[in-house]
């Protein structure tokens, strides 16, 4: 998994060990402490894994472990407007790989990327449960049913100035 | 419910609220409030209705009007006409599309006349976010039953009768399976709901969270009565927010009302629940796997023996079931065992719930008895093909379940018939497809998915799909032989064979049944490098048909590579060593003359 | 006890026997490649995911992994219909399509069980292509990390996790892509790894093997201007004749000699000379340790904890940081020989420090690393400088047409080459606190031991405790070997629960016998136990058997030393150790760019 280099400050050490310690340090709770602390700093970079793993007492081998494991975490930032695209079955037989390919291109970036200023993001995401509405895009909390490679542009043109 | 003379019904399921169904119960508010009615109009956000292609959906109670595609605008003349008036907003009803008939009254409908809604019983009847609603329904009355009329042996006994199997793939006998966990000995016991719906496709136990929440919390607090446990757990996917709000309030009310907790009915049981998130990974649906993700590790499966009712969660016994099958536990316990397996056929007993999608006209949530006709299925409640286009074939089960075909069409659904077909119930995905879908296309589709969602302990699982992958691409690129036929389905029966868990143990279905069923079309990519579906990009053509050509040359002007030429005002050829199949002469042209091959 | 059919063959089996031991028993041998189980060591590692070892069982669906799968009465079992020869092949096949077929080029060719598997499976094809997962290859100072090999069997992991509790390595990402690593992929010299080489001893194919230095140990015999002399660790002459042939626990120690004089050492020594010197200064230690503690002296710490093994010293300082005042001072035997060798023998051949080179060979990985720390070294000139393993040194004889099981049996040169039985008993668990014991027992009642077999400290149970009688003064001995037993120690010393005045730590199964520089033993613990018991057959064997009655060790003190914990003493044969627990994350610029 790829990831960049940071400096964590003695604030946000506290805040994780905060995290840590609502569940107990408990071990088993590794993957409620992750979800928790994404929720906070937005990922998982390697520096916030070795605290968890100093608080939990377990080797940070084992917490990369988990966290490359599961497609929810990451150790990227997301951009401001982090873009998933449903590719579920309902969504894929409805044309969601075309969607997927425009946005790529409108974007310039693959699947798992950010835009160089920051401003979106490209996941997938299996199922939204929207399935009525497909192919369906997430940005943000969003939802976009029905979409169509031709609508992409004016969907981004939204969130020009944000 | 009752000092209202009217109820409004407002879809609240995630397909519904992403079209502003929220904005639209929030109209519906303010319309009544300024027309004087809020001491006889309740609006309620529901469930899911079911029937999300025709969503957002709002439903008049007590006439059953049933309003589709409405949107914030429409309230207005809702409330005006509909509940000052009293007269039907026509053009916010139902249209039939087959026999082109507006159809007022949800019951009328083809997509709900042929369902029996047993596990989505309250789902689109009732606030989610009310437990008072849930309880005028009847929840918590079998919790109370179990915990005053019957012994834990009593409860395994009824759910045994009713031949309840369990409804998250393997159909596994319920009562069984409680049983097992309630003869483990030991003080510490678990009762797990597996609520990470992983499948592509597949939104059922997010509908009943959403929509029925306390049904399932009822059970489980029922399921360790039989067992013993005195835990619960919840293992949710983090995608799904409104589920997990949705179950975090219902737990409070649940405990407000003394419903979990110490001591319930004031007898000495006591029992509670608490939620744990998945984080994406699709083989946590296998019950070892997802123990192990609730312990905070990586959700790999181990082998079993030791099953998790004998060593489950922290190796205390546990007991593992899905979303839908705790919501047919209650009303098993009040309706009797007798009357839940007079629904079925003979091994496979009461309803399922299927997520109908792709190509298909009602796209949506639907309940059936075992043995409902795949026809039925297919064209009575889904309301044929979209289009009018040729029904092709129908995957159930999920990632790993098989493609049945036209041949199937009279199949009674039940476990066994179709894994007889080659395919599986799973969880109950049930995605149609039309003659435009390619069969190689889809089976690689799903290999992606199993690829991906592999978790790369065993090697026929980790290596052997993604190999069957790389030959299902060769094919898709032309280049494939007719060895790589046989590879994949000696590769194919291999993986399932010899691997560790369901999920490597089914993965290559897609691809075996669709060489079963569709052994033609593979063998057209692989002899004539064509794809008929024309969905194989590297096997298609752009041609300009002469006979159409006029020669404006916008074709030639808009070519990104400079593929075609010809003279102006005459027919115009493109240079397949070029081309890139971007499709840009397709749009340019005005005159039809650009198709694909 | 239940029937069942293996094979055609009825057989009774005891309840919970698995399918792969009952066919065992009835003769039927079913390959196995992740599957391992070194019985005498209590490890049984069976995740059941290469799936090699799968059977037909009538009624089931699938087939099943023998490893895994018990035994139910009445069972009928075919391991070699042509469904599971069929599937075996074709799993086989699949593993194989995601490994490099380097073969001849690779340093695990002709050990490797991956290779033997496809031998004995008759593959003579790989029927599928297509991308190999590859990863960025990690060299540290011992070990060798190259994963395009990694067959994902986890043995690594359990040995890294559950046996040494070290951490270092986990499996990390998913499907394809999964492979065992350190956290975010960074190199093992970025990691908690002690380099105790467990990982290397039981990977079964390329993927982790140990850094080589046999060519620079060439290079340095070929050039005049060097002179060479090397240093031969006590566990080797009890594991190398394995690599010719031997049957295990066969002492080659003579043999070992010859041929190291063969190719070309200036002069051969024992480590085992210089364990009897870590006696005299870790006994001596011992005792003071002790006077001062039943004195009175709070600031004295007890237990004594031994510091021969440099995996167990990396473990503490990563682990144990606030602890590192316990260990003894004193050097390992290897680094005790270098500082020795660069010095008193270096003035005494009257050589330069600086072209004397000292070559250990080494049942370890971790010793390669422990000649890299700065603080064993001066200026810059490492007091030892390759460390070799038992199976290089295999290699470096082979390389050099050396008959070995021909060679006569010679004797060790002297002065740094004479040693006792206390020091040969170092190679294996339990050893090194007898040998102390049987010295620091004369030197503190001044009586002769009445006997100096101690057989209660003895064995191969992970954790052992003794109490023996200093004439009216009972000492508590506890004994650890593996990580996990250790840290089990630890964690009572921490706790303030310990009753231990002196405990001897081996991070390797069995002690030195079974480190990671050893042959490989395939998972048959038996080879282990066969060492172990050659090492105590060598020490009956000596003619002087306690440390300080070795007339070398008595004559440096007189001509060198002075006498044991002296200035000069602590200045060459004692150390420091470091707090490893607070190194932050490095990420490489090229992983960055990944």
């Amino acid at each position: 998994m790829s990831s960049i280099k940071i400096q964590l400050k003695q604030s946000q050490i506290d805040k994780i060990a905060e995290i840590c310690k609502q569940f107990n340090n408990d071990e088993g709770e590794l993957i409620n402490v992750l979800h928790k602390t994404q929720h906070t700093f937005g990922y998982l970079p390697a520096e916030v894994q070795e605290v968890i793993a100093r608080e939990l007492k377990i080797p940070v081998a084992k917490v990369y472990g988990v966290v490359t494991f599961y497609s929810f975490f990451s150790m990227l930032p997301k951009g401001k407007n982090p873009i998933s695209i449903c590719m579920g079955t309902a969504c894929y037989v409805r044309g969601a790989e075309k969607v997927l390919d425009e946005l790529k291109k409108e974007l310039n970036i693959k699947v798992g990327e950010t835009t160089p200023d920051g401003k979106f993001s490209l996941s997938c995401l299996r199922c939204v449960g929207a399935c009525g509405l497909a192919p369906v895009l997430m940005i943000g909390e969003k939802t976009y049913g029905r979409v169509s490679p031709e609508g992409i542009k004016d969907i981004l043109k939204e969130y020009e100035n944000q | 419910m009752m000092k209202y003379k009217m109820h409004v019904l407002v879809c609240g399921g995630t397909g519904c609220k992403s079209s502003d169904s929220d904005m639209i119960a929030h109209n519906l508010r303010t319309a009544i409030d300024q027309k004087g009615l809020t001491e006889e109009v309740q609006v309620v956000m529901s469930g899911c209705f079911g029937f999300c292609e025709k969503g957002p959906i709002v439903k008049i109670l007590p006439d059953n009007t049933f309003y589709v595609h409405v949107t914030p605008s429409d309230t207005t003349e809702i409330v005006e006409e509909h509940l000052v008036k009293g007269r039907r907003v026509e053009r916010l009803l139902y249209k039939d599309p087959q026999r082109d008939e507006i159809i007022s009254d949800s019951k009328h409908m083809g997509f709900y006349k042929k369902q029996v809604r047993i596990a989505l019983r309250n789902c689109g009847f009732i606030d989610p976010e009310s437990i008072n609603e849930a309880i005028a329904r009847d929840a918590y009355q079998a919790l109370g039953k179990v915990l005053k009329e019957m012994t834990p042996q009593q409860v395994a006994e009824e759910i045994k009768k009713s031949g309840l199997r369990g409804r998250g793939g393997a159909g596994f006998p319920t009562g069984l399976k409680w049983e097992i966990a309630s003869k483990s000995p030991g003080p510490e016991k678990y009762v797990v709901c597996n609520a990470d719906e992983g499948d592509p496709g597949a939104f059922m136990d997010r509908s009943i969270l959403e929509g029925d929440p306390h049904s399932v919390l009822e059970a489980m607090a029922i399921c360790g009565y039989c067992i013993g446990a005195s835990n619960g757990l919840i293992y949710i996917r983090a995608e799904y927010p409104l589920a997990i709000e949705r179950l975090k309030i219902a737990i409070n009310q649940a405990r407000e009302y003394g419903l979990l907790g110490k001591n319930i009915f004031g007898t000495d049981f006591s029992f509670d629940i608490e939620l744990k998130y998945g984080a994406g990974a699709f083989v946590c649906g296998e019950e070892t796997a997802l123990i192990h993700s609730m312990e905070g590790q990586r959700g790999e499966p181990t082998f079993k023996p030791p099953f998790p009712a004998v060593a489950g969660y922290k190796m205390k016994p546990t007991n593992v079931n899905n979303v839908e099958t705790y919501a047919n536990i209650p009303v098993i316990i009040m309706n009797g065992a007798e009357w839940f397996a007079s629904y079925g056929t003979e091994k496979s007993k009461g309803t399922k719930v299927f997520a109908l999608a792709g190509k298909i006209n009602n796209v949506g949530l639907i309940e059936v008895p075992m043995g409902t006709k795949l026809k039925d299925v297919i064209y009575d409640i889904g309301g044929g093909i979209k289009g009018n286009k040729k029904f092709k074939a129908v995957q159930i089960g999920g990632p790993s379940g098989g493609f049945l075909t036209e041949k199937h069409l009279e199949t009674e659904i039940d476990y066994e018939s179709l894994t007889a077909a080659g395919s599986m119930m799973g969880s109950g995905g049930m995605i149609v497809m039309d003659d435009s879908d390619c069969m190689v296309a889809m089976a690689k589709f799903y290999l992606d998915f199993t690829v991906e969602e592999s978790c790369g302990k065993c090697s026929p699982c980790r290596i052997g799909n993604k190999r069957l992958n790389e030959i299902l691409e060769k094919i898709a690129q032309g280049k494939g032989t007719i060895e790589d036929l046989e590879l994949l389905r000696n590769l194919g029966n291999v993986i399932k064979d010899t691997s560790l868990c369901m999920l490597g143990g089914s993965s290559p279905n897609p691809v075996l049944s669709t060489l079963d069923h569709f052994y033609d079309e593979y063998l057209a990519h692989v002899k004539d490098h064509k794809c008929p579906a024309g969905q194989c990009k590297a096997l298609m053509q752009y041609i300009i048909l002469p006979e159409n050509c006029v020669g404006c040359t916008a074709c030639a002007r808009n070519c990104p590579v400079n593929a075609i030429t010809g003279e102006r005002k005459k027919p115009h050829v493109i240079d397949q060593a070029i081309c890139i199949k971007c499709g840009a002469c397709v749009e340019k042209c005005k005159f039809n003359a650009v198709v694909v091959q | 006890m239940i029937k069942i059919t293996i094979d055609h063959k009825p057989i009774e089996v005891e309840k919970g026997t698995t399918v792969l031991k009952a066919a065992q028993q009835a003769g039927i041998h079913i390959p196995t490649l992740c599957y391992m189980h070194l019985e005498d060591l209590n490890i049984e590692h069976k995740p059941g995911g290469c799936r090699i070892c799968v059977v037909e069982v009538k009624g089931r669906k699938n087939l099943a992994p023998a490893c895994a799968t018990e035994c139910l009465d009445g069972m009928e079992i075919n391991t070699h219909t042509i469904r599971v020869l069929n599937a075996r092949k074709t799993v086989m096949e699949l593993i194989l399509s995601d490994h490099p077929t380097d073969c001849l080029v690779c340093a695990k060719s002709g050990n490797c069980d991956l290779q033997s598997m496809a031998h004995q499976l008759g593959i003579r094809k790989i029927h599928f292509e297509g991308e190999q997962s590859t990863y960025r290859e990690d060299t540290s100072p011992s070990i060798i990390r190259d994963m395009d090999k990694c067959i994902m069997c986890r043995r690594c992991e359990t040995m890294c996790n559950n046996f040494q509790t070290v951490g270092a390595l986990s499996a990390v990402n998913r499907g394809f892509m999964a492979v065992v690593a350190p956290a975010f992929e960074q190199n093992l010299d970025h990691s908690v790894c002690t380099y105790c080489g467990q990982c290397v001893a039981v990977c079964p194919t390329g993927a982790l093997t140990e850094v080589d230095h046999t060519n620079s140990v060439i290079r340095a015999l070929a050039d005049p201007t060097k002179t060479v002399i090397v240093q031969t660790a006590p566990a080797v002459r009890a594991a190398l004749g394995e690599e010719f042939g031997l049957e295990a626990g066969t002492l080659v120690t003579g043999k070992l000699v010859s041929a190291l004089r063969q190719l070309g050492f200036d002069y051969v020594f024992d480590t085992d000379w210089a364990a009897d010197l870590t006696i005299m200064e870790e006994g001596t230690e011992l005792l003071d340790r002790l006077a001062r503690h039943l004195n009175g002296d709070k600031t004295v710490a007890l237990p004594i904890l031994t510091s021969c093994c440099p995996a167990w010293v990396k473990f503490f300082e990563h682990q144990f940081p606030d602890m590192i005042d316990i260990p003894s001072s004193a050097r390992s035997p290897q680094q005790m020989f270098g500082a020795i060798a660069k010095t008193y023998f270096a003035d005494k051949i009257k050589v330069d420090r600086k072209n004397l080179v000292v070559v250990s060979i080494m049942p370890c990985l971790a010793k390669k690393y422990e000649c890299s720390r700065e603080e064993l070294g001066h200026d810059g000139n490492p007091d030892v400088d390759f460390s070799i393993s038992t199976r290089e040194l295999a290699n470096l004889i082979k390389q050099s047409n050396i008959d070995f099981t021909a060679l006569p049996d010679q004797d060790f040169d002297n002065p740094l080459g004479e040693s006792t039985g206390a020091a040969v008993i170092f190679g294996t668990t339990g050893g090194v606190i007898e040998a102390a014991v049987r010295t620091a027992y004369e030197l503190h009642t001044k009586k002769k031991l009445p006997k100096i077999d101690f057989h209660e400290l003895r064995g191969l149970d992970g954790i052992r405790q003794a109490t023996i009688d200093f004439d009216g003064l009972p000492i508590n001995i506890g004994i650890a070997h593996g990580l996990g037993n250790a840290r089990k120690l630890l964690e009572d010393i921490k706790a303030g629960k310990s009753k231990f005045h002196a405990i001897e730590i081996m991070a390797c199964p069995g002690g030195c016998i079974g480190g990671g520089g050893q042959p490989l033993h395939h998972g048959n613990s038996k080879v282990i136990k066969a060492r172990h018991e050659a090492i105590y057959k060598e020490d009956a064997l000596k003619p002087i058997r306690k440390s300080h009655e070795n007339p070398y060790i008595t004559k440096i003190y007189e001509e060198f030393l002075g006498k044991p914990m002296s200035e000069k003493s602590h200045h060459l044969l004692h150390t420091i150790y470091f707090d490893r627990s607070k190194k932050n994350v490095i990420i490489s610029d090229e992983h960055q760019a990944d």
